[in-house]
Order: C-alpha cells, then structure tokens, then sequence
C-alpha cells in the first residue's frame, strides 16, 4: 500500500430536500494524481466536488481529504459538525476553480490573488504580491496584473482564477468545468496551465467535457451518472473501450 | 458676369482641396425642434423670474439675513443632525440588513419586526412619540443608570432617536438590496478560499454591494437634509425653525422660507457632487472606464453646444 489517498469517499449521499442527488458515491484519488471526472449535465458532478470542500454538506457516508474528514469532527461513533471558523480553515488547503470564473470584480488581477493570502493567512502585503506578481506570469498574465476582470478576457480571467486558487498554496485542487464558458480559442490557454500544474505533480479532480484532456494528461478518469460512479479506471482504457452501455452511449454524444 | 459680392468659389478655380475622397463632409441636420422648445423655456423662465422681481418681496432682507447669526446657527443644528441620524441610519441598517438575511429566525424576525414598525409608521409621529416619552415613562430607569425622562430625552435626542431609527429602517432595506445583488458564486468563491463569513461579508460582498447601495443613500440623505426639518416637532433649533423665529420678529416671513430654501439647495448641491465622486469611486472594476467627472462633463458639454449652434 502506498500513502494514504489524497481523497476518500465512502458512500457519499447527498440530498436537496427530496431531491437525491449523489446515490452513494465510492472513490479514491491518490495524491499527485489528476483525477478527471465525466458525465452528463445533472449527474452530480458538481454537487460531488463542491461536498468535498464542504460548501455543500453531505447526508450520508464519509467524506476525507488527506485523511481528515469533511465538515464534521468524530469523536468515538459521534459526528460533531465543525463551527464556520474551522470549516474556512479546512479550505485553506484546497482550491476551487469555477466554470464562471468568480473573480472578486472590484479587486485587480494581482489584488485578486494577493486577497486570501493577506485576509487569511495573515501573509504581508508587500510578500503576497510579489508572490501574486510570480504566480501571474506563471499563468501567462504577467502585464495583466493590474487589470480588472472586465478588462479581461474569459480565458485571462480562468487563468487568474487559478493562479488566486494556487496562491494559498493548495495540496488539491478542485475545477469545475474550467472551460466550459470560454470561446474555443481561449480554451487551450487555460489546458496548458492545467497540463502545467499537473506536471509539478498538483493533485487534481476536474470535472471537464475536454476528452483530450482527460486522455492526455488524466491518471484516472470516472463516469458518474444519475449520481452513482458507473465506470472507473484509466483515461484510455474507459475513453477507447468502455463496458458500460451508458458510458458507450454517453462517450459516443460527446466524442 | 462677375459680382464681387459673390463669395462663393465657383468649381472652376476652386482651391484643389487636400482631402481624401472618403471623408464625408454632410451638411448636418438642422434642429428646428430644438430652437422653439428652447425659446419657449427661456419665455416661461423669464415670465418666472420677472413675477418674483415685481412681487412684494424685500430681496434686501433676504441677503442680509442669509448670514445672520442665529440663522447660521440653525444651519449647523440641520448639518448635524441630519448627518448624525444619517450614521445612526447606517450602522443599524447594515446591522438589520445582515439580521434579516440570517439563517436564524429569531434575529431575522426582529429585524423584519423593525423595519416593519418604523417604516409603516410616519416619522413625524415616531418623533413625537419619542418626544413625550416621558408622558409614560416618567422615569428611566437603566439598573445603572436613573434619571427624569424629561431629562434624558432632550430635543437633541429625540430628533435623532426619531430620524436615525426611521433612517435605519430605510436603510436596512437599501442594504439587504444591495448584499442580495451580488452573485452568489462571489461568496463561494470567497469561502472556497478559506476567508470566513465576517471575512467575505467585508471583503468581497459589501464592496461590491456598494454600487447598488450608493445611489439610494444619496437620495435618503438628501430626503434627510429636508426630513430633519420636522424635528420642529421636538423643540429641536434646526434652520427652518430658526429662519421661522427671525421671521417671527421681522414680519418677512416669506423672506426667510427664502432663506432657509437657499441654504437647503445648497446643502442638497453640495452632497449631490459629493455623491457623483463617491458613486465613481465604487464603480471600479465594473466598467471598463470610468465615466467622466462633472468638470470633464462641462467641457464636452460646451463642445457639443457648439456643434448644436451650427
Ligand atoms: N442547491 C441546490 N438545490 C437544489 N437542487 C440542486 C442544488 N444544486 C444542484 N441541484 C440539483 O442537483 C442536480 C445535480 O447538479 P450538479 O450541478 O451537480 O450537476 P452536474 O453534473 O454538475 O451538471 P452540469 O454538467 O450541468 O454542470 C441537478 O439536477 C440540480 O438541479
Ligand atoms: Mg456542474
């Protein structure tokens, strides 16, 4: 056995209201690993990856990230929920990559990723955004720092995301289909820093419509549909030979 | 036949002119509409102003109390009250606002509890409400501290009790407009990135909230600058009150309305600049250029004006 995986779920519900949404999802993402998940529009994808930073609370199962449960405490067989305080806490080590972007829009390109580092860990002004000034040019935007998002463009603006979600220095890295709003010229920019990121060796579940990306640089790749994991297994192997009929006949619409 | 008076340069020994063939040089359209509406203005402003010259007005009075002391005084009473009740308005509006938008019911039903009572209620009547307090309280009694009512509730407080609760009520619900402008991905983006509910609100959703919550507070403050001119009501020496006192005893009552009309407008022209800058201010980042100040405005003002008189 290796180290212990970067993210564990075990049985994993969640529900909104009488709506089911995850049916009991099982899986491992080891550490370093980039973890691509697929599936169609409603299948929980999302709802999956927000529950593992807890924006969304889960109803059932456990949930761990390097080894620490999600949004609860256990002492003995009793769950203690964690106070809001704690939860940010927990946050801190994961970063989140939005399909719309979400930038602060007040706030520059280079304030954008200085924020969380001087609000939460406390960091200096002066030592965040020379950081923030690096972390732009290594996502390609080194003049655009003083630019606000709407002086951006979609795939500027993606990237900026990322380099504010790497600016507090994340050991995973969740993204929400990070192209999916981007025209499709803009959509190779925002690869390359992904395929970047994955090559310093970033533990990474992204949720994407990018087949060639999961098939290039993906270590595994998960089918999820109607909210259970249908097919797992490696990129090439699930993308080429699938043996569910739902991942053939999902693969063959998106393909 | 050659006239001399003719000026206009016939094709044939027309200057060959150095333009390039695309520039369009059209006569441009002639806005008779514009020239009658504006003579017809300038008439019914004229007749205005002819009215006022000929009525029975002592203009002289008018000037010469602008400055007077006591006048001045009530001036400053008016400044600071409204801008008191103003910041009162403010701290319990964001206060109510967050209160209404919690998910705690207690404290979101105290705070609908509010706003309902001192909005659905007229703010002269709240005033002297607060004024006569002691009618049934004749005494306050804190635990640690003990007085008359007539004592504690001087005119002072309760103007502003009864603008600054009113204001906040008005407020409260400006702000939580505002707060629930901002998309909902900025605060999730903002706990994605492990800053705190107080963090977020501060940071990321009030900032940007601002801009919805800007334009109305201008307007509530000016309502206020003229509002507080109830506070008559509670024996409080405002400008109005003061302007009515001078008439009291000089017989022009009309002059001093005037007068307290003047510093009103004044008062109100002021903040309204204030207000441009403070709204240009909040609105970076979502546009891409910020639209021009007022002296900017003038300038390009003047300059179409020009184009408009050809
Ligand atoms: N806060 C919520 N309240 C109620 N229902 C929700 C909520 N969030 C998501 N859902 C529902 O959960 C289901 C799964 O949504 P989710 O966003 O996880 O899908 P997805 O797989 O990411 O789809 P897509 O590819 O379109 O993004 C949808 O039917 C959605 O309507
Ligand atoms: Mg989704």
């Amino acid at each position: 056995m290796t180290a212990q995986p970067m993210v564990k779920a075990e049985g994993v519900h969640k529900s909104f209201g009488p709506a089911h949404i995850l049916k009991g999802i099982d899986l491992e993402v080891a550490e370093g690993e980039v973890f691509c998940l697929i599936g169609p529009s409603g299948s929980g994808k999302s709802t999956f990856l927000r529950c593992i930073n807890h924006l969304e609370q889960i109803n059932a199962g456990r949930l761990y990230v390097d080894g620490e449960l999600v949004g609860y405490r256990q002492k003995g067989d009793k769950l203690y929920e964690l106070k809001d305080s704690e939860v940010a806490l927990k946050r801190r080590d994961i970063g989140m990559v939005f399909q719309r972007f979400n930038l602060f829009p007040h706030m520059t390109a280079v304030e954008n990723v200085m924020e969380a580092p001087v609000q939460v860990k406390r960091e200096s002004k002066a030592v965040a955004r020379e950081r923030a000034l690096k972390l732009l040019d290594r996502v390609g935007l080194a003049d655009k720092a003083g630019n606000y998002p709407s002086q951006l463009s979609g795939g500027q603006q993606q990237r900026v995301a990322i380099a504010r979600a790497l600016a507090m220095d994340p050991k995973l890295m969740l993204f929400d289909e990070p192209t999916s709003a981007l025209d499709p010229e803009l959509v190779g920019d925002v690869l390359d820093v992904m395929r970047g990121l994955a090559e310093d060796g970033m533990t990474m579940i992204v949720v994407t419509h990018e087949m060639g990306f999961a098939r290039e640089v993906g270590d595994s790749l998960v089918f999820m549909d109607d909210g259970v994991v249908v097919e797992a297994g490696h990129p090439r192997d699930v993308l080429t030979n699938p043996q569910h009929d739902r991942t053939k006949s999902f693969l063959s619409k998106v393909l | 036949m050659t006239d001399k008076l003719d000026k206009t340069p016939g094709p044939a020994d027309a200057a060959p002119e150095q333009v390039p063939p695309d520039i369009i040089r059209a006569i441009p359209v002639r806005h008779y509409g514009r020239w009658v509406s504006a003579v017809v203005v300038v008439a019914v402003l004229g007749a205005l102003v002819y009215a006022f010259a000929q009525g029975n007005v002592r203009w002289a009075t008018v000037t010469d109390k602008l400055f007077d002391g006591s006048i001045l005084t009530g001036l400053w009473h008016t400044i600071l009250i409204s801008v008191v009740s103003m910041a009162v308005g403010l701290i319990l509006g964001v206060l109510f606002a967050v209160m209404r938008l919690s998910k705690n019911p207690v404290t979101s039903s105290v705070a609908w509890l509010y706003i309902w009572f001192f909005r659905g209620t007229p703010v002269y009547v709240q005033l002297l409400i607060w004024f006569n307090l002691a009618l049934i309280f004749p005494i306050l009694n804190l635990g640690f501290y003990k007085d008359y009512m007539t004592a504690v509730m001087t005119p002072f407080l309760a103007a502003l009790l009864g603008l600054g609760l009113n204001e906040g009520a008005y407020m409260a619900e400006i702000v939580r407009a505002g707060i629930q402008s901002v998309d909902e991905g900025q605060t999730e983006a903002s706990h994605a990135l492990g800053m705190t509910q107080m963090q977020t609100m501060r940071r990321v959703v009030l900032p940007q909230s601002m801009r919805v919550i800007i334009p109305p507070t201008g307007n509530e403050f000016i309502n206020m600058l003229k509002t507080s001119s109830l506070v008559v009501a509670v024996q409080y020496q405002d400008l109005l009150r003061s302007a009515q006192d001078v008439a009291a005893t000089s017989f022009a009552v009309m002059e001093m309305l005037f007068v307290a009309s003047i510093w009103y407008l004044a008062l109100t022209s002021v903040f309204s600049v204030g207000q441009y800058y403070l709204e240009r201010r909040f609105a970076r980042g979502s546009l891409r250029s910020l639209p021009p100040t007022p002296l900017q405005r003038i300038k390009s003002n003047l300059l179409s004006l020009s184009h408009w008189r050809r």
